[in-house]
């Protein structure tokens, strides 16, 4: 190696760019974005919610068999308020009337589940099940259930105002640019409701 | 290359010695307690040993001892379904998604027992499934202990015999042997009043308890098993091109 | 195509307008020549940065759900390996990474022992890397409380108390430390904030500092020869180096990929590593009123922590065996003016180094050992012999090796100068 011949040579001249040092350079680097992905996906899927946070965030069960008609009953789910309202007939005929003023009377949106997307926006028609958060800013709206000559029932928003009806449907001109959140929810029983898992398993 | 290894041939010899000699203390110093500990037959994959080892966990050691870090609903990993652990395992006011954890307040069991039982959701980790295994099978009968037990493992335990309804009664026994010219007291147990088990019975339900126990100290141990093998694959692979790529770019140099 | 790499280069350009980038990439990577010749040791260097940069990221994301609460330390690692989606990926990752660090370190010291790297003009090199040696021992003790288990917490409870043997404000000054009586909540939320903040920042800081003096004096090889010397009339460059990129990055790599293989390994397979990566005793939570049967440092700290316990008490202090502790770190400063030999490389240096080097290495790794083990772990010497009659053997064989641990440092003055050396050659050899 030291033989006195080669003193002024360099160590290393460069080779142009082979076909076989392409395809290496390319299958390394392929691989080494493999090898990446791989170790980036326990950090990503770590942000995700934790089995605690799953476990707080639950399905919750509700027992309404002794809800009175005409009566709101509050359940927590997910750290949200969850409203459960009996609609008592008279309730019930003022959607229809309302219809007129409201801003998404037909329940386009993808404010509920396919189930909830009928006219009441429930399975049951007396019984509602809304998320009460404000689809503004997210304060919680305050009920307002009973009808009155100047008021057709529903739910009032304090912070900016926002009214919806007794479906949880906006009325047009309002802050709130949709309808209140019908959450996955089913019958697990006849009087009893569970909240944040329907049939699909959701 | 070789004559960085040439002059360090010397020191690998000598650090072999040195290793020879680690692992023959580490065996002197493992035998230090009275009875020497028998291998617990872990094996994570019997499903059916895991489940049985949780049954008798929630039944028998849940009365005073919790599992704080682990959560029910992560036994569906071991083959249980949801509505099997809310029909056998779960203890009245719990979700399936709780942690295994007790009613009693660690203050309170403090104040009751003297010290508060330990949590045992990694006690495998720290005390290690054979003596666990061990001390499961060295209880004896012990009247002059105040709650009328003893161990061999663990001498003058405070914790009594959680699981005697199933082993029985038994007693100690001591044996005198002739070793080496010397005369060598051999203590060990020997049943008495049988239990609703046999004894081959009982070690097969001791040895489920501890395969759980070990399982719950570190239950995605399989899991990081297959992940392992996976990622070696991926590596060898790398290896060979990252080699290929060296001796490639490395014909440059003279 | 070419209209990609037009505005790539078009790109460069402008930064490299405003922010010295292509000179920076010249200077370190693609003109930087570095001997021909490294060999397997010369892999730890590159490692080490790998190493660091892996801590640094799985340690920020266990400060996403680690809480430096005495209350709740514990429980939120066993949350971090449970409930958290890949958490027990990232903890074990980074509580392998720590002592991976070390292996590599070690290596890496070892390379610079082997082949004279801390010879004139290496000097501010390795002090600098010395003192990487010590703020990484200082970073792992803090982090090692974070667990909160036994080992964690009696561990910082010797350590903390040697600092009350030092002479007059010893007392007063574990105290400080600690920041009350005992290793409590104060002291778990200090050793957090210096653990993953303060000392990184110097850590990062110097590792900068260090990779700076290296490429000022340039890298060592293992024949210990200046291949500056030697240069290439027209363009100036040493005929015995090659550019760092392509040649050794493509080499680094497969150091690399062999080293994930190993880290792999133990992170999947065995991450305990046999009790000495995660010690047993540290599955059980801290309690401040039950010291563990046997309790030792992490396999990293043991060659010290032995000098420490082969140190009897002077004049009825502990003092001692501390400043002996100190004393076997800080020696290390001081080498590249102990060597007196006319050659850098073990190559070339005479029979006395060879010996010297290899009773000090020997000494070291079974100092290691008696560190972990007991103290009775060989028995006791037989009690018709005098003086030492009835004293543990490992304390006897403990005392001989801090000893030769020092001899090695102390005595290089006088062998390395009287060594037969061979003649360093011209040129490197493969």
């Amino acid at each position: 190696m030291s033989n006195p011949s080669t003193l002024a040579a360099p160590a290393a001249t460069a080779a142009p760019m082979g076909d076989r040092r392409k395809f290496l350079l390319l299958a390394t680097a392929a691989g080494g974005a493999v090898g990446a992905a791989g170790t980036v996906a326990p950090f990503v899927s770590s942000w995700f919610p934790s089995e605690r946070a799953k476990a707080a965030g639950a399905p919750v069960d509700v027992e309404i068999g002794a809800l009175e008609p005409g009566m709101l009953v509050r359940a927590e789910w997910r750290g949200q308020p969850v409203w459960i309202v009996k609609r008592t007939p008279e309730m019930l005929a003022t959607l229809d009337k309302v219809k007129e003023r409201l801003a998404d009377p037909e329940s386009k949106a993808p404010q509920q589940p396919d189930y909830a997307r009928n006219a009441t926006r429930s399975i049951k028609p007396e019984v509602l099940v809304l998320v009460g958060i404000c689809t503004h800013l997210g304060c919680s709206p305050s009920d307002r259930l009973q009808p009155t000559p100047e008021w057709a029932g529903g739910f009032y928003c304090p912070c900016h105002g926002s009214v919806f009806d007794l479906a949880g449907r906006v009325f047009a001109g309002m802050p709130a640019p949709s309808n209140l959140v019908v959450p996955p929810h089913m019958y697990v029983s006849d009087t009893r409701l569970r909240v944040g898992e329907d049939s699909k398993g959701a | 290359m070789m004559k960085a290894f040439q002059s360090l041939g010397a020191l690998r010899a000598l650090a072999s010695l040195l290793a020879a000699l680690c692992f023959a203390s580490t065996a002197i110093a493992a035998g230090g307690s009275d009875v020497p500990l028998s291998k617990a037959p872990v094996n994570l994959r019997d499903a059916v040993s895991l489940q049985r080892g949780a049954h008798l966990f929630v039944n028998y050691c849940m009365g005073c001892h919790s599992a704080n870090y682990m959560r029910y609903n992560r036994l569906t990993e071991i083959g249980l379904t949801e509505e099997q652990i809310r029909e056998y395992l779960l203890l009245s006011g719990d979700k399936v998604g709780s942690t295994m954890s007790i009613a009693m307040r660690p203050a309170d069991a403090k104040e009751w027992m003297g010290k508060a039982p330990p949590d045992l959701t990694v006690i495998a980790r720290s005390k290690r499934p054979d003596y666990l295994y061990t001390l499961l099978r060295s209880y004896y009968v012990d009247e002059s202990r105040a709650l009328g037990w003893n161990n061999l493992a663990y001498p003058n335990i405070g914790m009594p015999h959680p699981l005697w309804q199933l082993q029985g009664q038994p007693v100690l026994k001591v044996e005198e042997r002739e070793s080496h010219g010397h005369t060598v007291q051999v203590r060990s147990i020997a049943p008495d009043l049988p239990g609703v088990l046999s004894a081959a019975e009982y070690d097969r339900a001791v040895a489920d308890l501890v395969n759980f126990l070990t399982y719950m100290g570190e239950p995605w141990r399989l899991h990081s098993v297959r992940i392992g093998i996976i990622v070696m694959f991926f590596l060898a692979i790398m290896l060979l091109l990252v080699y290929l790529l060296k001796l490639e770019f490395w014909r440059d140099v003279h | 195509m070419n209209r990609l790499l037009a505005a790539g280069q078009g790109l460069v350009d402008w930064v490299d307008a405003r922010f010295p980038l292509v000179s920076t990439w010249k200077y370190h990577l693609s003109e930087y020549y570095a001997p021909k010749n490294f060999n397997f040791w010369y892999y730890f260097g590159s490692l080490a940065m790998i190493v660091l940069v892996l801590q640094i990221v799985t340690g920020i994301f266990l400060t996403m759900n680690y809480k430096p609460d005495a209350a709740y330390a514990f429980g939120s690692v066993e949350y971090i390996m449970r409930d958290v989606a890949g958490g027990w990926f990232i903890r074990y990752a980074h509580s392998t990474g720590a002592s991976m660090f070390f292996v590599v370190v070690y290596l890496h010291m070892m390379r610079a022992l082997l082949y004279g790297s801390y010879r004139k003009p290496r000097e501010l090199l390795w002090i600098l890397g010395c003192l990487i040696y010590l703020v990484l021992m200082a970073e792992a003790f803090f982090g090692y409380l974070l667990p909160w288990g036994q080992m964690s917490y009696w561990g910082a409870q010797v350590i903390v108390n040697l600092f009350s043997s030092v002479p007059l404000i010893g007392p007063d000054l574990a105290v400080w430390i600690r920041g009350d009586y005992l290793v409590s909540d104060a002291t778990l939320n200090r050793f957090f904030a210096l653990h993953v903040i303060a000392l990184p920042l110097v850590l990062v800081g110097l590792v900068f500092l260090h990779l700076v003096a290296l490429h000022e004096v340039g890298s060592n090889n293992p024949d210990g020869i200046d291949i500056k010397k030697n240069k290439d009339p027209v363009t100036g460059h040493p005929v015995d180096g090659i550019p760092f990129f392509p040649y050794y990055v493509v080499k680094d790599l497969i150091g690399i990929v062999v080293f994930f293989m190993v880290f792999a390994a133990i992170l999947f397979f065995g991450p305990e590593m046999g009790g000495y990566f995660l010690e047993y005793n540290n599955f059980l939570p801290a309690d401040p009123l039950q010291t563990p049967a046997h309790i030792a440092p992490v396999w990293y700290f043991t060659p010290f922590y032995a000098m420490l316990r082969a140190v009897p008490a002077m004049f009825g202090s502990q003092f001692p065996g501390v400043a002996v502790m100190g004393a076997a770190v800080l020696i290390l400063f001081a080498l590249p003016w102990l060597d007196r030999s006319p050659v850098r490389s073990i190559r070339y240096k005479g029979p006395i180094f060879k010996w010297a080097l290899g009773i000090f290495v020997v000494s070291f790794l079974i100092l290691g050992y008696l560190g972990v083990a007991t103290t009775d772990v060989w028995g006791k010497m037989p009690a018709f012999l005098p003086i030492i009659g009835g004293v543990e053997v490992a304390t006897i064989v403990s005392r001989v090796l801090t000893l030769a641990y020092f001899g090695f440092f102390l005595l290089m003055p006088w062998y390395s100068a009287i060594d037969k050396c061979k003649p360093e050659p011209e040129r490197v050899t493969a």
